[in-house]
């Protein structure tokens, strides 16, 4: 015992000696709030990290667990898409949009065939218009279903992440109808599409969305009233109007904060004059808010598909326009000037007119537009694309600040930053 | 430039539904800054899809926060900053794409820079113009004055030329073997 107090005491005069002096002592100027005095840390995160959605970084400067400071990185997957857009024909990259937003590559496909078939003056036929606005809106539910559902996981709740995930995959299986691909589907063709809805398509679509609605309705219950759910998202990570104008937010985000501005019914292209729905707002712009609007989003969407299931007649998909149009196979296989127009059709492309033109539509998360520049020929001289992720994401930094760690994987969850879209 | 065609706008009813106003916007904007607007584009006359206003570099500043601000033009919505590589002098072109959230139109705004000159940074009107001049410094060297931040976004630090000019080779290789460090400088206060 009393060699043990000995070593005890030896310890004490070894703390002793490590005390500092008064004159430097900080706790004379501290902020009684600053509990960690200056024990700032820099800490990494990402661009591999489960919390960050794709190869994201941030290097975040840390006063305990709150983020004092930090600042964003991006383009670890960058495929230099604008590059190629210049040195590809217009029919070549249509297979690089599907890469731009890959939840809702559908949407990406069809604004692109409307970027350029508005720079030709080509307008599509009706059914083609109709098929278009429905991936469109498939690929919007898809893309929503997965925010609020990986938003959801980072958050802990796996279990509503299962329930939309089933009804993705079940619409991955009406895209693999039409297009052959589930993910990178590649579906429209400047002027047309790939191929027609199969028959008894928009049927099958119409039960989905049945089904989906009950879905919805349950998620609705499992988590919208859930207070763990209130507690982990209310005025966390949050946007207002004013910050969303400055940083150029667009889509579900912005009208989360209030910003009652919806592509589709104030700029209408396609046929969505003719449809009936609702754009829903939210005026906190924090995680819950922006959860809220996507899920009635979703149902919007669902009325719209509904819609547009009903107008689909059958006719052609294909605009009887010679430059753009496709030869049939059995055109090609059969006679001479088929088989030269196929091949000059696919490796010289088609000519369009000089012009430029910016082209946007209401993507899953925002405004996606094509700065499209041409000077004649079979390649563009200016191929921008504007992905709203990108405009998101540079919001990281403020909305982040002084906010927890956790609460900014809440954020970047709920705002739905996909890196392909971001980094091109 | 071919401009027989016309480019037909979303829906084909902008130049209808907005032509007047338009018209009304130009003049306004020719008034007030004169012999700096140096050229406009407009519809129908000039295949694009809204107008283009060709102002000088020097006054982007102030041209982009009057069409902010000033009633009857309200352009409160920076959709894009842009730029594009026109391989003879003067030889990029910056493109400002902008719309109006209430009045729902929207119009380009360009400026012309010579190789090697600076153009005045949009940061003062919208933050969030900051990456995408970055992504234009990244992308084709040029250069915005006054921009708190101007490093390359896309590519690595280290990567030699800038990818978007014309005259960037389609192929080759740069490999860095080790990852960019953090920055702790752009940390402190």
């Amino acid at each position: 015992m009393a060699e043990n107090r000995v070593s005890r005491a030896g310890l004490f005069e070894e703390v002793k000696v490590l005390e500092r002096k008064p004159s430097d002592h900080i706790s004379i100027e501290r902020d009684p709030d600053d509990l960690w005095g200056d024990s700032r840390v820099i800490v990494n995160i990402g661009p591999t990290h489960p919390a960050m959605h794709g190869a994201l970084r941030m290097v975040a400067k840390l006063n305990g667990e709150t983020i004092e400071k930090s600042y964003c990185e991006f383009g670890y997957t960058h495929r230099a898409k604008e590059k190629l857009g210049e040195n590809r024909t217009y029919h070549n990259f249509i297979v690089y949009t599907d890469r731009l937003n890959y939840c809702s590559a559908l949407i990406n496909n069809v604004t692109y065939a409307m970027a350029v078939e508005k720079l030709m003056g080509i307008e599509v036929p009706q059914r083609c218009t109709w098929i278009r606005m429905i991936c469109c809106e498939l690929a919007r539910v898809i893309d929503h279903l997965i925010c609020v559902g990986i938003n959801a996981v980072d958050l802990g709740a796996f279990s509503f992440f299962l329930y939309g995930f089933h009804q993705r995959e079940e619409a991955y299986t009406l895209i693999e109808k039409l297009s052959g691909a589930r993910l990178t589907t590649s579906y429209t063709r400047i002027g047309g599409l790939m191929a027609d809805a199969p028959e008894g398509w928009e049927k099958e679509v119409k039960d989905w969305v049945k089904r989906t609605r009950k879905v919805i309705d349950e998620m609705d219950a499992l988590l919208t009233g859930n207070r763990i759910w209130h507690q982990r998202t209310k005025g966390v990570a949050v946007f207002n109007r004013e910050m969303c104008m400055k940083y150029s937010w667009t889509g579900p985000n912005a009208r989360a904060a209030g910003i009652d501005r919806d592509l589709r019914r104030d700029q209408p292209v396609m046929f969505y004059k003719d449809v009936e729905f609702d754009v829903p707002t939210a005026q906190n712009g924090d995680v819950f808010d922006r959860y809220l609007v996507r899920m009635e989003e979703i149902r919007q969407s669902l009325n719209i598909i509904v819609q547009c299931a009903d107008k689909l007649k059958p006719g052609p998909i294909w605009v009887e326009d010679k430059r753009v149009r496709i030869p049939d196979k059995d055109v090609v296989a059969n006679t001479m000037e088929g088989l030269i127009h196929h091949f000059k059709f696919f490796m010289k492309g088609f000519d369009v007119p000089a012009g430029e033109a910016y082209t946007c539509f209401e993507g899953g998360n925002g405004e996606l537009g094509f700065y499209i520049v041409s000077k004649g020929g079979p390649n563009a001289h200016r191929m921008r694309i504007r992905g709203p992720s990108v405009w998101h994401y540079q919001g990281l930094t403020p909305m982040s600040e002084g906010q927890k760690v956790a609460d900014m994987v809440a954020g970047l969850g709920s705002i739905n930053v996909i890196a392909g879209e971001l980094d091109r | 430039m071919d401009a027989r065609t016309q480019v037909p706008t979303n829906g084909g009813w902008w130049l209808d539904k907005w032509g007047t106003a338009w018209k009304e916007q130009i003049e306004k904007f020719r008034a007030r800054f004169g012999a700096d607007c140096e050229e406009v584009r407009f519809p129908g006359e000039y295949p694009t899809d809204v107008p283009i206003l060709y102002v000088k570099k020097e006054r982007i500043v102030e041209v982009l926060s009057y069409l902010k601000e000033e009633t009857g033009f309200e352009y409160d919505f920076l959709a894009d900053i842009t730029a594009t590589d026109e391989e003879a002098e003067p030889r990029f072109e910056i493109v400002y794409n902008l719309a109006s959230i209430s009045k729902v139109w929207r119009i380009r705004v360009k400026c012309r820079c010579p190789e090697g000159q600076e153009v005045p940074t949009a940061v003062s009107v919208w933050p969030g113009a900051n990456w995408a001049e970055r992504e234009i410094f990244d992308m084709y060297g040029v250069k915005f004055s006054g921009h708190p931040d101007l490093r390359r976004i896309l590519m690595d630090d280290r990567w030699v030329g800038h990818p978007l000019r014309k005259d960037y080779p389609l192929k080759g290789y740069q490999i860095f073997p080790t990852p960019m460090a953090p920055r702790p400088e752009l940390l402190e206060d």
